[in-house]
């Protein structure tokens, strides 16, 4: 049901600081039942199949279900995401495996300095932003 | 500030505690617009002593329309004239649109792609330039003449990161939806607050600011969707979009432009996965059920719009204009031919070039829209084997990507003509309010790094504004109170009437958000130009419609939440409403088909350049509850040929 979260490898994120797919969901969808300390997608109808939740559960607890008033059963889009790449593993309707790696970023996450070795502010008149002053703008 | 869990469970549990922040610079949303808005304002901030904060209804890392990725930047100029990009937006947009913000965009846009790439996104570089990054002159690979392909997946958390580091946590609300601006007291027509709501503790925002960017992204889900079930999630733009950015700006008075563009791409049936690559990098080519490829067999309606349909590239509705006639006439489905596009790629390559086109080709879908990547895999689709089918959306309304509907504001001081600049680039014509990404109306074609550069251009103008302003105070006399009964008046609904009833969901006394959604979707698909009609309507089917919408809004007051969740789904569809309202009588207003093949007005069914070279520009009073609607004269400032 779009994004729908395995019983038995789901732990609520127990003795972390945050239920990693309520955190990250665009949309508000997942959410964690006290009781069981289980998530679940409380809105499939709402799920763009982003696969936010899917990617950052730490327990690989979370797969997606194709929409099923669209899509035949059977296949299944399964990513691994890593520090600098992701793999995905695509499976087709008719058992056919494909698998793809693709990078990610080049950097580490949490590294970016966004300010190192950029200019100081120039004149708040004009119309460059802070990282062009010094040049010249083309105009009309 | 981040919060996941929630500690509100029930409704109405009890009053929520008020949350009153004041700051002289406020961004409304966490998408490109604002994480760029972000990276700009800092360093002037810390000059001049400025506070500002930030607010976004999700996480910044996964929100806004890049949350899952993109496979490709569309607008990056490189070695190109910002003059050039001018001439391509205008086209595609039928001919009426700001030269002057569009060039403004193309003469900042690289500098933030730069910075994307700095910061650690993979971009494509041609053999013998990998390594050397775009700064340095290393050459992009282009799937077309403005657009560079990307290792995408993790574009918007990148992004993010870098305007969290920039703004600093104190300053970051995640899981706070503002609902509705607030207009100063004392001085005519300048905002002076925003008030929302968390969605995960029982709290109320009242944010006081000097100045404040609402840059929300567009609409989705206004019309009734081709799949209404779980597949109604697979929105081409995201579902969580929902035309609040508008309507917060118009329900203040702002000034609005072009609200009659819409967007209908034809995409990938019901994945509504990216065809760009298709078409431009792997040179593929659509055609109908009987294989005949539409642009060229019916290329002659092309002349019926000149100059828009004469173009090299023809302007994107006139492309759905010639696919629509195939359907309407019984030739569908239409296809996209990815086995004999690939098949010829692959006859100069070896087994390894092969591999990796294919991976390229899937790549596509999974960085930008995996949902299109599990239809193949359900059904079997292996692009080298069978082509896929293509299918116009819904329409979606939007102003940064291939639409231009939006707000109307003001150009850059140094070359914009007069009457487009009143001293504050992308500020609105309310004082204060800036707008930027899908906000910014006539202008699209921004993109994902348009947006980021455009919110930088409205971060400096803010600063400078509230230089300007520096003794401002705002002044609000409702109680912070009555405030948050306002905003929570669906729990007090639900919990007053819900146990009238056996079950909680069907109540004479009330209507769920849910419903309410159904509603508007279904008045507007059939009276406004949905697919049901093939896009076609009139000005008596849309004097009914608004009959229908008056309806609507009166029932919006009975609106029923029975958490915190179903709050914020309250007030998305009533943001829905106002944005479908302000879409229809746009269209209404301009008596001609400007945009066939994204919607066709039965009634004048011609383009009409004599007449409609102009922006309908509207304006919601807020004193007499009135639109006034108006002709504003165009003006080409780059010549196009």
């Amino acid at each position: 049901m779009p994004s729908c979260v395995n019983v038995d490898k789901c732990d609520g994120c127990k003795g972390k600081d945050k239920t990693a797919c309520q955190y990250i969901c665009p949309n508000d969808l997942m959410k964690l039942d006290m009781n069981m300390m289980k998530a679940w997608n409380q809105e499939p109808e709402g799920c763009w199949e982003c696969y936010s939740c899917v990617k950052i559960c730490p327990q690989s607890a979370i797969e997606v279900r194709a929409y099923a008033d669209i899509v035949p059963l059977g296949g299944s889009v399964v990513p691994l995401r890593g520090s600098d790449s992701i793999m995905w593993t695509v499976k087709f309707r008719n058992g056919k495996l494909k698998r793809f790696k693709f990078p990610i970023r080049t950097t580490a996450e949490g590294s970016i300095k966004p300010y190192e070795g950029m200019p100081e502010v120039g004149d708040i008149k004009d119309q460059l932003l802070f990282t062009e002053a010094g040049k010249t703008l083309k105009k009309l | 500030m981040s919060l996941e869990r929630e500690s509100c469970t029930s409704s109405f549990c009890e009053d929520p505690q008020i949350v009153e922040i004041d700051t002289d610079i406020l961004l409304v949303g966490g998408g490109m617009a604002n994480c760029g808005a972000a990276y700009e304002v800092m360093p002037w901030a810390k000059k001049y002593g400025l506070k500002v904060t930030l607010v976004d209804k999700a996480a910044m890392d996964r929100s806004g329309a890049v949350a899952q990725g993109l496979s490709a930047i569309n607008t990056y100029l490189g070695e190109q004239d910002p003059a050039d990009y001018v001439k391509m937006v205008a086209n595609d947009l039928m001919g009426i649109v700001r030269d002057d913000l569009i060039y403004d965009v193309g003469r900042h846009v690289d500098d933030s792609v730069h910075l994307f790439e700095k910061w650690g996104l993979p971009v494509w570089k041609q053999p013998g330039d990998e390594g050397k990054l775009l700064e340095q002159g290393g050459k992009p690979v282009r799937s077309g003449k403005w657009q560079i392909m990307i290792n995408g997946e993790s574009y918007k958390v990148i992004v993010a990161e870098a305007a969290k580091k920039a703004l600093g946590d104190d300053n970051i609300y995640e899981r706070v939806f503002i609902v509705k601006l607030l207009l100063d007291e004392k001085e005519d027509n300048r905002v002076a607050a925003a008030v929302g709501f968390s969605t995960r503790e029982n709290k109320v925002y009242i944010i006081r600011a000097n100045a404040m960017l609402v840059a929300c992204g567009g609409a989705v889900n206004i019309f009734r969707p081709r799949s209404v079930a779980e597949g109604m999630g697979r929105a081409w733009y995201p579902v969580w979009n929902a035309g609040s950015t508008y309507t917060m700006a118009a329900q203040v008075g702002a000034e609005l432009t072009m609200m009659e563009n819409r967007f209908v791409p034809a995409r990938f049936k019901d994945g509504y996965g990216p065809v760009g690559a298709w078409f431009l990098l792997f040179k593929a080519k659509a055609t109908n059920a009987a294989g005949e490829n539409y642009m060229i067999k019916n290329a002659d309606m092309l002349k019926e719009y000149p100059p828009y349909g004469l173009a090299a590239v023809p302007a994107t509705c006139l492309r759905n204009h010639l696919m629509l006639k195939e359907m309407k006439e019984g030739r569908g489905p239409i296809f996209m031919d990815t086995a004999t596009a690939l098949a010829e790629l692959s006859k100069t390559m070896d087994e390894k070039q092969i591999k990796h086109l294919e991976a390229e080709a899937w790549e596509d879908f999974l960085d930008m829209c995996v949902g299109q990547a599990g239809l193949w895999a359900g059904m079997n689709i292996q692009p080298e084997e069978v082509g896929s089918e293509l299918m116009p959306t819904e329409p979606y309304m939007l102003g940064s990507h291939s639409g231009c509907c939006g707000i109307w504001v003001s150009g850059p001081d140094d070359f914009a003509p007069a009457e487009w600049q009143w001293g504050y680039n992308r500020m609105t014509t309310v004082k204060g309010l800036f707008t930027a990404g899908d906000g910014v109306g006539a202008s699209g074609h921004k993109f994902s790094s348009g947006s980021h550069a455009e919110g930088r251009i409205a971060a400096k103008a803010m600063v400078k504004f509230c230089l300007d302003n520096k003794d401002f105070k705002a002044t609000i006399s409702k109680s912070a109170k009555d405030l948050a009964a306002e905003i929570q008046k669906p729990f007090k609904t639900f919990e007053q009437f819900k146990n009238v009833t056996t079950d909680d969901y069907v109540n004479p006394n009330y209507i769920r958000p849910k419903m309410l959604m159904y509603r508007l979707n279904k008045i507007m698909d059939e009276y406004v130009a949905g697919t049901s009609t093939y896009y076609i309507t009139s000005a008596k089917l849309m004097n009914r419609a608004l009959e229908l919408l008056t309806w609507l809004k009166e029932d919006s007051e009975k609106m029923a939440a029975k958490d915190l969740h179903e709050l914020m789904r309250c007030w998305e569809n009533y943001h829905r409403i106002w944005t479908a309202e302000a879409h229809l009588r746009h269209i209404l207003f301009r008596e001609e088909t400007r945009y066939p093949g994204f919607f066709y007005r039965s009634d004048f069914p011609q383009l009409d350049e004599t007449n409609w070279k102009c922006f309908v520009n509207s304006k919601y009073n807020p004193k007499t509850n009135t639109w006034e609607m108006k002709k504003v004269p165009h003006k080409d400032l780059v010549p196009k040929g």
